[in-house]
């Protein structure tokens, strides 16, 4: 039976979840040099349109359709076949199955968007394009199917991902890692500073993903009521608390930075994210103080060594996304959702165990089948531009465009 | 007649500006600029880590004066915009060989 306010949260969620990807654009865009700034908004641009299509098409039917051994959907909703006014009888069951469908679209979209931030200003965009096909089809389908389909290995484990941490983020923020392995550091990274063209407009997407976030989080409920409300305060109680410890860890080396305190809420968002409808909201500050931590010196680390994943994906999402998984496996009570598991405070130190599986799983996966399938596209079309057009900058060399004209033509 | 290039700290503009207008010297040309010196950089910081940045804002003034008003021009900027630190700035005295006033066509030193 479709419940009105159920399918009205949801809808909305969708809508404010697809918001995320152009404040993801806005975040990085913000970061890089003034050459490419178009094209690495273009990036998750793209990605909205191209992920859109490919969902309906297929995307939904393997991470969502019936069970093939654990590992992937069937070809039962290819198309949106079996996909429509009605609620299915597995998800969301008070909702349009068209809805549930379209939440989940904007969650592919987003998790392949992320993982440009690894490798602006230098990968070829007709490569980016190929790239994220296979990459959707190959690791997100996958991976959602795993923890969320119904018969996924990992659902069936016991391990809990209520929005994200490990289908969205350890995925993201894995992959980053290794696509940016795969390509190699932008021309002069390490010899002169990489400086971001435009803070203010970082603090924009920033601002976007936190209001996003509502309906990533409170949206994954699937209902409009308590456990909403509750995932709410907990998104939002987290990303407080996350952004505060970065500001006062820039404050402790230098001054108070914002371009700090915004990626310090967006870690504190990422962390909330597996846990943020089985935890009691208070959990949310701990969860996020950790989490702007482990974040900050895991992008030292990567710095120190001198890997150019350049608008530190992996130390944000990869990190952040890792501890949420196993901070779920900590704070979870069944007092605050009965469908989910006591973890390691209420005495069951077994969830722990569980999440550590999937984290681990996800890990290996994201990163060898990303590895792998980099390498495919490199040896086929080439990853990355040529020097000349990484000298001058992907927005004319890639899209024939400049962010800002002037009187000099 | 001189040109005269001076590099100034920004907010001497104002300043500078007045003390020649009650010179008689109206017109003049201002660019920003971007200068490294004595004055040294800034320190600046990433989401973690920091960066230095060796250019400073500066602002170059440039006017074309007769010769026997180099020296009282060049007392009226120095003066108003010294303040005793370092980044104070620059001038510089280049000769010019003509002027031409576009309005008219004026030339030399009724151009100017």
């Amino acid at each position: 039976m479709v419940n009105a306010g159920d399918t009205a949260w949801l809808l909305v969620s969708a809508a404010l979840v697809m918001l995320m990807t152009p404040g993801l654009a806005l975040f990085y865009g913000g970061m890089v040099r003034r050459k490419n700034i178009l094209s690495t908004m273009m990036m998750s641009i793209a990605i909205l349109g191209l992920v859109g299509i490919l969902w309906v098409l297929y995307g939904y039917s393997l991470s969502f359709g019936t069970d093939i051994g654990g590992f992937i959907g069937g070809f039962d909703f290819i198309g949106l076949r079996q996909v429509g006014q009605e609620p299915s009888s597995t998800y969301a069951t008070t909702v349009p199955h068209l809805a549930y469908m379209i939440f989940q679209a904007m969650f592919a979209v987003i998790t392949v968007a992320l993982v440009t931030g690894s490798i602006v200003e230098r990968m070829k965009f007709s490569a980016l394009l190929i790239f994220s096909i296979l990459w959707l089809t190959m690791v997100y389908c996958p991976v959602a199917h795993w923890v969320w389909g119904s018969g996924g290995w990992l659902a069936r484990l016991g391990a809990l991902d209520f929005a994200g941490g490990t289908v969205v983020h350890i995925t993201a923020g894995v992959s980053a890692l290794a696509l940016a392995k795969l390509l190699g550091p932008r021309k002069g990274f390490g010899a002169e500073p990489m400086e971001p063209n435009n803070i203010p407009m970082v603090v924009i997407g920033a601002a976007l993903l936190w209001f996003g976030w509502f309906g990533f989080n409170a949206g994954s409920a699937l209902t409009a009521g308590g456990l909403a409300s509750s995932a709410f305060v907990a998104t939002n109680t987290s990303a407080a608390a996350a952004g505060i410890t970065w500001m006062a860890l820039s404050w402790i080396y230098r001054r108070p930075s914002i371009l700090g305190m915004v990626t310090g809420a967006v870690v504190g968002l990422v962390a909330i994210t597996p846990a943020a409808g089985f935890v009691p909201p208070l959990a949310g500050i701990p969860i996020g103080i950790v989490a702007a931590v482990i974040s900050y010196y895991g992008m030292l680390f990567r710095m120190k060594r001198s890997i150019d994943e350049s608008l530190d994906v992996w130390a944000c999402h990869g990190l952040g996304g890792t501890w949420g998984a196993l901070a779920t496996g900590i704070f979870a009570s069944v007092a605050v959702n009965a469908a989910g598991a006591d973890g390691v405070i209420m005495g069951n130190a077994m969830q722990f165990v569980k999440q550590l599986a999937a984290v681990g799983a996800v890990w290996g996966f994201a990163f060898l089948a990303t590895f792998g399938l980099g390498k495919l596209v490199d040896i086929t079309v080439g990853l990355r531009v040529s020097k000349t057009e990484e000298t001058v900058g992907l927005d004319i060399s890639q899209h024939g465009e400049r962010a800002y004209g002037g009187v000099l033509r | 007649m001189k040109k005269i290039e001076a590099i100034i700290r920004e907010e001497k503009l104002d300043i500078i500006r007045k003390a020649l207008d009650d010179t008689g010297y109206y017109g003049m040309t201002v660019t920003e600029v971007s200068g490294r010196g004595k004055q040294g950089g800034v320190t600046l910081q990433w989401r973690v880590g920091e960066y230095h940045v060796d250019f400073l804002p500066k602002l170059k003034i440039e006017l074309v004066v007769l010769d026997e008003d180099v020296g009282k021009i060049l007392n009226v900027i120095t003066n108003s915009a010294r303040t005793g630190e370092k980044g104070d700035g620059k001038i510089f005295v280049i000769p010019v060989d003509n002027a031409v006033r576009v309005r008219t066509g004026e030339e030399g030193d009724n151009a100017i």
